[in-house]
C-alpha cells in the first residue's frame, strides 16, 4: 500500500487517526464542563492563604496518596460525604482528584476537624494516628509565606483579593497555610446539613448493663476514633474532657452519632449503631470511679 | 552495506545511560515500597514519598523507557533504511540534551517543582527542554527514513512514525499552562476540563510510551532472534491503525464515577473493551510467529524474555480494559489493584522487551559475544519472580482493600473504618518491597553481565557480527 511507501502521507494518516477520538473526547467537552450549566454559585475562588496552602499540597505531593472526589458510590459517600460536582471544581488549576487512595480521600475533609487536630497532625501522623505511614510534615512550620510571590499568582489566577488579605500573610507559615486551604476543601456546597443522618425510631441501648471485661474488648473503637481529641483517659485534648457520669445514654449516642460538627466534634454515623453504642457505654461505664488523669 | 557507515556510537551511548537511569528508577522503587511500610523512611523534606514517587514514574517510563528506545529506535531506522542517521551531530547534541533533562526533571521533582499531574509532572521550564528533544528526535529519525534506500517501510517504522506525532500532540495540549516564575505555573484548564485532558493524556502515554514503542521493537527483535518473519503483514496492518485511533477515546476510564460527563465515561469504556482485538491481534501475531519454533524458548533466552514480554502485554491488555468497565471500576479503582496492574505492564511488557533488544544488541554494536548466557538466564528468572511478586501481592491486596473499603454493616453503615482498611496492606507492602529487591538482584546481574560482555567478552570477527 502506498502509506507503507510514503513517510509523510503515514505521518499524516496518522495524524488524522488520532485527531478523532482526541477532537471528540477531549476537545468537544468544553462546550458543556465549566459554563453555566455545571455552575454552582456557592462556590468562591481560593483566598490568599487558600491557595498558597494549595500550592504547598502540591509541591509536597500530597496527590499521591489522596484524592479528591467522592463518587456517587454508597461507600464513598458514608464514608467521606456528599458526591462531588463539576461546579465545585472551576477555580481548581490544575485538578487534584489524583488516583490512589493510599490514604483516605480528602474533598469534603473542610470542618471534619478543628485546626488543632491538622496541626497536630500533620506535625507527625505516625505518633498522632497509630499505624498511619503518612510523612511527617513538620518542616513546614519554619517557612514563611512570601506575600509579594502570593499577589502574582493571585493576579495569574484572576482571583479576587485584598491588600488586608495580603497584608495578613505577614509572618504565617506554609503550616498555616496548608491547613487554611485544608479547611475549605468540599466546603463551599452546604452538604454537611444535608447528609446528616437521621436518627429513626427510639433509642434503646442494646447492652445496658454491660460488664467491664465485655467493654475491654471495645477499648480500640474509642482508641482509634476518639482518643486523639478526648485523650487516651478520657482526659480532653482538643475536645473536651469526658465525665460518662454527666451525660446520658441517649445524648451521648446522639452527640457521637451526629457529631457537633460546627464545633469541631466529627459525626461517627457511618460506624453504625451497634459501634456507637459500645462507645456509648465505653464512655459512660468504663471507668467509673478511677481517676481520669 | 559496510558497517563503517552505521553510527552505532549513538546507541552504545544511549544505551549505557538509559541503564543507568533504569537502575535509579528501580532503586527509587525499592526505596519508595519500604517508605509505605515504614514511614520513618522520609528522611528529609526532599526524599518524601511524595517527591520521590514522581521521581520513581519519571526515571522509569522517561529515563528508562525513553531512554532505551532513543538507542533502539536509532538501531533500528538504520538497519530499516539500509542508511546511517540523517545527522550524527544532531543525535549526538541529542544525548546530551537528554541527560541534561533527566538530571534536571530529577533536581527539579525533588525540590517539590512539579505540576502535580501524572506523567507530566515536570514544570514548564524542563517541560522545554523535553519538546526541544523530542523535536530533535523527530527530525532526526523522520528524515532518515525520508531518504531511506529500502522502499518498503517495515512495521516498526510504522509505529515510529506514530510514536513520534502521538507524543508531540498529547505533550504539548497538556503543557499549556500560566507560568507565574521559572519554577510555578498555573494549568491552562480548569478543574473537570483539567481532569479530562489530563486523562486523556495520561492513558495515551501508555499508548504512545509504553505501547507502540515497545511493539516497534518487538516486531523487529522478535523475527531478528528467532531467524523466522513475523506471520501476517495483514493482521500487522489491521492492529496498528485500529490500535492508534482507537487509544484516544478511553482517557476517561480513569475518570469513571467522578464528574466527567457521563457519555465521555460510556465511550472511554466501550473503546476500552474494543482495544482489545487490535491489542491481540499484536499478540496472536507474535504467537503465530512462533510457530515451529516454540522450542526456542528453551534454547534461545532472548525469546524467552520476548514471549514472556508479549504475554503480559496480552494479559495487560485484557485486564486494562475490564478495569475500564464501570463496576468493576467503582470497585478497584483508587486501590492497590491498580499498582499491580501497572508493573504487570511496566516491568513484564515494556522492560522483559527491552532486556531482550538489549542483548541482542549489545554484542553487535560492540563486535563481542555476550559474557554469560546462564547469568542472563539468572536475570530473567529474578525479574520474572520480582515481577510476579509484586503484581501478585498488589492485586490480592487490591481486592482485601477493596472489598473493606465497601462492605456494610445489615443497618447499612460502614464495617471498617479507613485506618483498619489500611491495617491490612501492611504485610502486602512488606512482601512487594522485597519482591523490589529480588527485581533489583536482576537488573543488578543485567547490568554486570553486560559490563563483562564489553570488558571481557570475546571478540567476534567484523563479519560474523554483521550477518545475523
Ligand atoms: C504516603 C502517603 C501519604 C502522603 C504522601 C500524604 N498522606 Fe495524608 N494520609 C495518609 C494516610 C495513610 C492517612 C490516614 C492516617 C492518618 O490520618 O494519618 C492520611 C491522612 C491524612 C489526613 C486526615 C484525613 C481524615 O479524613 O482523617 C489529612 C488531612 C492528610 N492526610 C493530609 C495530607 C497532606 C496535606 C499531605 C501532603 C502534605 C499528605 N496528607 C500526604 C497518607 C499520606
Ligand atoms: C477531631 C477531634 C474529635 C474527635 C476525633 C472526637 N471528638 Fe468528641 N468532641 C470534640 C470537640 C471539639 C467537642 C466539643 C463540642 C462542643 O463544644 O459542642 C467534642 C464533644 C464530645 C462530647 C460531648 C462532651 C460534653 O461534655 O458535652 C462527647 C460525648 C464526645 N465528644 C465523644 C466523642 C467520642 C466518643 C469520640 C470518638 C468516637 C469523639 N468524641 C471523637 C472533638 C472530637
Ligand atoms: C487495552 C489496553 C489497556 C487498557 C484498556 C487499560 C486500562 C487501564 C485503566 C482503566 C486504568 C485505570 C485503573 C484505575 O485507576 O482504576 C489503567 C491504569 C494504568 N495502566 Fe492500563 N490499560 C491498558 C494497557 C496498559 C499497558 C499496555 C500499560 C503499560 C505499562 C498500562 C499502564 C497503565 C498505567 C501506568 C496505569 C496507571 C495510571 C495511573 O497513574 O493511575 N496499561 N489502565
Ligand atoms: C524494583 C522495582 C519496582 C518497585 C519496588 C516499584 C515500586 C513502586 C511503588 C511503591 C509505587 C507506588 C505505588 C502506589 O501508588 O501505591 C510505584 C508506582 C509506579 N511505578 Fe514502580 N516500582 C518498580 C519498578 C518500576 C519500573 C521498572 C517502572 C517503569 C518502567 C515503574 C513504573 C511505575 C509507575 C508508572 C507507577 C505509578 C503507578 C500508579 O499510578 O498507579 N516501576 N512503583
Amino acid at each position: 500500500m502506498i502509506w507503507e511507501k510514503n513517510p509523510v502521507l503515514l505521518l499524516v494518516l496518522a495524524t488524522c487517526a488520532i485527531l478523532v477520538g482526541t477532537i471528540i473526547t477531549m476537545v468537544l467537552p468544553f462546550a458543556w464542563v465549566n459554563t453555566e450549566a455545571d455552575s454552582i454559585a456557592s462556590v468562591k475562588p481560593y483566598t490568599p492563604l487558600e491557595l498558597e496552602g494549595r500550592d504547598v499540597y502540591i509541591r509536597e505531593g500530597c496527590n499521591n496518596c489522596h484524592t479528591q472526589t467522592v463518587r456517587p458510590l454508597v461507600a464513598d459517600v458514608l464514608r467521606y460525604g456528599d458526591y462531588s460536582k463539576s461546579g465545585e471544581f472551576v477555580y481548581d488549576r490544575p485538578f487534584l482528584w489524583g488516583s490512589r487512595r493510599t490514604g483516605p480521600d480528602l474533598a469534603r475533609l473542610g470542618g471534619k476537624y478543628p485546626d488543632e487536630w491538622h496541626y497536630k497532625h500533620m506535625q507527625d501522623p505516625a505518633g498522632f494516628v497509630p499505624g498511619s505511614n503518612m510523612p511527617a510534615y513538620a518542616f513546614l512550620s519554619g517557612k514563611t509565606v512570601d506575600p509579594e510571590y502570593t499577589r502574582k499568582k493571585m493576579a495569574a489566577l484572576n482571583f479576587p483579593y485584598t491588600e488586608d488579605q495580603i497584608t495578613g500573610l505577614a509572618g504565617k507559615t506554609e503550616m498555616d497555610a496548608i491547613i487554611a486551604y485544608m479547611q475549605k476543601l468540599g466546603s463551599d456546597i452546604p452538604w454537611r446539613e444535608a447528609v446528616a443522618a437521621e436518627i429513626v425510631g427510639e433509642l434503646v441501648n442494646p447492652y445496658a448493663g454491660v460488664d467491664h471485661a465485655t467493654m475491654e474488648a471495645w477499648e480500640h473503637l474509642y482508641k482509634e476514633n476518639c482518643a486523639a481529641c478526648h485523650g487516651e483517659h478520657f482526659e480532653g485534648g482538643i475536645g473536651p474532657e469526658l465525665d460518662g457520669a454527666s451525660l446520658e445514654e441517649n445524648d451521648l449516642f446522639e452527640i457521637i452519632y451526629n457529631g457537633v460538627p460546627e464545633n469541631g466534634m466529627p459525626p461517627y454515623s457511618s460506624l453504625g449503631a451497634d459501634k456507637v453504642w459500645k462507645i456509648v457505654n465505653f464512655v459512660k461505664y468504663y471507668n467509673i470511679g478511677e481517676d481520669h488523669q | 552495506m559496510e558497517k563503517a557507515e552505521y553510527n552505532y556510537d549513538i546507541v552504545r551511548s544511549f544505551v549505557n545511560w538509559s541503564i543507568l537511569w533504569g537502575l535509579v528508577a528501580v532503586l527509587v522503587g525499592v526505596l519508595i515500597a519500604f517508605q509505605l511500610v515504614n514511614p520513618d523512611l522520609n528522611f528529609a523534606p526532599f526524599l518524601t514519598y511524595g517527591r520521590l514517587r514522581p521521581l520513581h514514574t519519571n526515571a522509569g517510563i522517561f529515563g528508562w523507557g525513553i531512554g532505551t528506545f532513543f538507542a533502539l529506535f536509532y538501531y533500528m531506522v538504520q538497519r530499516l533504511c539500509r542508511r546511517p542517521l540523517w545527522s550524527d551531530g544532531l543525535a549526538k547534541f541529542q544525548l546530551w540534551f537528554f541527560n541534561a533533562t533527566i538530571i534536571a526533571a530529577a533536581v527539579t521533582l525533588l525540590l517539590g517543582y512539579n505540576s502535580s499531574k501524572e506523567y507530566h509532572e515536570l514544570e514548564w521550564p524542563v517541560d522545554i527542554m523535553v519538546v526541544i528533544l523530542w523535536v530533535i528526535f523527530s527530525v532526526n529519525i523522520t528524515m532518515t527514513i525520508v531518504k531511506r534506500k529500502e522502499e518498503p517501510m517495515y512495521i516498526s517504522l510504522w509505529y515510529m512514525l506514530a510514536t513520534l506525532v502521538g507524543v508531540a500532540v498529547l505533550y504539548l495540549v497538556n503543557a499549556a499552562a500560566v507560568p507565574v516564575s521559572l519554577f510555578k505555573s498555573y494549568s491552562a484548564f480548569a478543574g473537570t476540563n483539567d481532569a479530562n485532558v489530563q486523562w486523556w493524556f495520561g492513558h495515551n502515554a501508555v499508548a504512545m510510551v509504553l505501547t507502540t514503542p515497545p511493539l516497534a521493537v518487538f516486531y523487529y527483535f522478535l523475527p531478528k532472534s528467532t531467524g523466522v518473519p513475523i506471520y501476517s503483514h495483514r493482521l500487522s496492518i489491521i492492529a496498528f491503525w485500529s490500535l492508534i485511533f482507537m487509544y484516544l477515546w478511553t482517557g476517561a476510564h480513569h475518570l469513571l464515577w467522578t464528574p466527567v460527563p457521563d457519555w465521555i465515561q460510556t465511550l472511554a469504556m466501550a473503546f476500552s473493551v474494543m482495544l482489545i482485538a487490535p491489542s491481540w491481534g499484536s499478540v496472536f501475531n507474535g504467537y503465530l510467529s512462533m510457530k515451529g519454533q516454540w522450542h526456542q524458548m528453551r534454547d534461545n533466552y532472548l525469546v524467552k524474555f520476548l514471549i514472556l514480554g508479549i504475554t503480559f502485554y496480552g494479559l495487560q491488555t485484557l485486564q486494562g480494559p475490564s478495569q475500564a468497565v464501570r463496576s468493576f471500576s467503582a470497585f478497584i479503582h483508587y486501590s492497590e489493584w491498580v499498582p499491580g496492574h501497572v508493573h504487570m505492564g511496566a516491568m513484564g511488557w515494556v522492560s522483559l522487551v527491552l532486556f531482550a533488544a538489549i542483548y541482542y544488541l549489545v554484542p553487535k554494536i560492540y563486535d563481542r559475544k555476550l559474557y554469560s548466557i546462564g547469568l542472563a538466564n539468572l536475570h530473567f528468572w529474578l525479574v520474572l519472580i520480582g515481577q510476579l511478586i509484586n503484581s501478585l501481592s498488589m492485586w490480592v491486596a487490591g481486592l482485601q482493600q477493596a472489598s473493606m473499603w465497601h462492605s456494610l454493616n445489615p443497618d447499612g453503615s460502614l464495617t471498617y473504618t479507613f485506618m483498619e482498611t489500611l491495617a491490612e496492606i501492611y504485610p502486602y507492602w512488606f512482601v512487594r518491597a522485597l519482591s523490589g529487591i529480588i527485581y533489583l538482584a536482576g537488573v543488578v546481574v543485567f547490568i554486570y553481565n553486560l559490563y563483562m560482555t564489553v570488558r571481557r567478552g570475546k571478540e567476534v570477527p567484523v563479519a560474523a557480527a554483521q550477518t545475523t
